[in-house]
């Protein structure tokens, strides 16, 4: 019982931890990105001939953006399917 | 998926996420990831071999589609590479090239049904076989890496090794003693994050977008609800990792480009 009782207790913050470290990523890479599109459209309502030029910039910087919150997803379901700190209880 | 084992959605999940290892030596670092390297091989011979055909059978005159597609293909690449480095061009676009090639093809080996895949690959991987590269650590933290020995050649090329070691210690804040290990650290900050983000963006989504996919198809065998919502909410992210495939590959070339760049840069 005792042993269940701390597979229970690690199970139980590593959910807690998986979902901080999942939502409060997305929360920062769409503030972020909202940002980032906000002033592309911004800046093609003020000069549509540059669209395309910014358009291109516009991907890259998306996909740098959601780096972090990528990483911290990949480690959330790496401790969701793989849990090392459950391995270290046996 | 052995037919003798009971079928859980742990069990589900973790067969597809077990890599097809063999050891080369001692322990877990030793232990090579069988599916990812013969497959990174096989696609690098594909989209490279092809490249090398298609310009072995080139004209000048009036091209046909292959080539014209080819030729796109080298034009965007040198287009970005101009836009971001003004001196000789003649490493970092075939460079670009190549590591946007081939993990653009890496990266498109998640368009296949996993489970599909798995009915060839039981015959001689009966514990599990991952035909993505890019959503093993190993493949992105070995391009990356590369593409950070590369940096470190060029900015000894550039600079000399004098150079470089004064412009480790030496910038951003400036050449006074003191100042030294905050230099130091400074640089150390960005020459340890660079290959980290670089690598670990691509796994991240590739494997991101893997365990998605695994968990529709595990919704999908719940029921008839199950089996329709998955089939939607599927449709939709397989059109969405689409883009996210292309995407994170431009974005892996782009980075190659701006580092390389950067390299070659004085302070």
């Amino acid at each position: 019982m005792e042993k269940l009782q701390l597979i229970a207790l690690v199970q139980a913050y590593t959910g807690v931890g998986i979902g901080l470290m999942v939502g409060l990523g997305a929360l920062g890479a769409c503030v972020g990105v909202g940002i980032m599109c906000s002033r592309f459209l911004e800046g093609a309502a003020r000069q549509p001939e540059m669209i395309p030029a910014l358009q291109a910039k516009v991907f890259l910087l998306l996909g740098l953006i959601d780096a972090s919150f990528i990483i911290g997803l990949g480690i959330g379901m790496f401790f969701a399917f793989a849990n090392p700190l459950l391995g270290a209880l046996g | 998926m052995a037919a003798a084992q009971e079928l859980t959605p742990t069990s589900y999940i973790g067969h597809h996420l077990t890599f097809f290892q063999h050891p080369v030596g001692e322990g877990s670092f030793w232990t090579l990831n069988v599916d990812s390297f013969v497959t990174a091989v096989l696609l690098g011979f594909v989209g490279v071999g092809f490249l090398w055909w298609v310009v072995r059978g080139a004209t000048s005159g009036v091209p046909n589609k292959r080539q014209a597609f080819v030729e796109l293909a080298c034009e965007f690449v040198d287009n970005q590479a101009k836009s971001m480095f003004q001196g000789d061009r003649k490493f970092i676009a075939p460079t670009a090239l190549t590591v946007g090639v081939w993990v653009l093809l890496m990266n498109a080996m998640d368009f296949l049904p996993v489970d599909i895949v798995a009915w060839f690959t039981h015959f001689f991987a009966p514990h599990g076989f991952r035909i993505v590269p890019t959503a093993d650590v190993n493949t992105t933290f070995a391009l990356a890496l590369s593409v950070w020995l590369l940096m470190i050649y060029f900015s000894i090329a550039v600079k000399g090794l004098g150079g470089w070691i004064h412009e480790l210690f030496c910038t951003p804040f400036g050449s006074n003693v003191l100042l030294w290990p905050a230099n130091f650290l400074f640089n150390l900050v960005e020459y340890v994050s660079k290959p980290l983000s670089h690598s670990l963006r691509l796994f991240g989504n590739m494997y991101a977008g893997e365990i998605i996919f695994l968990l529709l198809w595990m919704m999908a065998g719940v029921g008839l609800v199950g089996a329709f919502f998955a089939v939607l909410f599927g449709f939709a992210w397989a059109i969405f990792h689409i883009l996210i495939v292309l995407l994170q590959a431009y974005i892996f070339m782009m980075l190659t480009i701006v580092y390389i760049s950067m390299a070659h840069e004085s302070h």
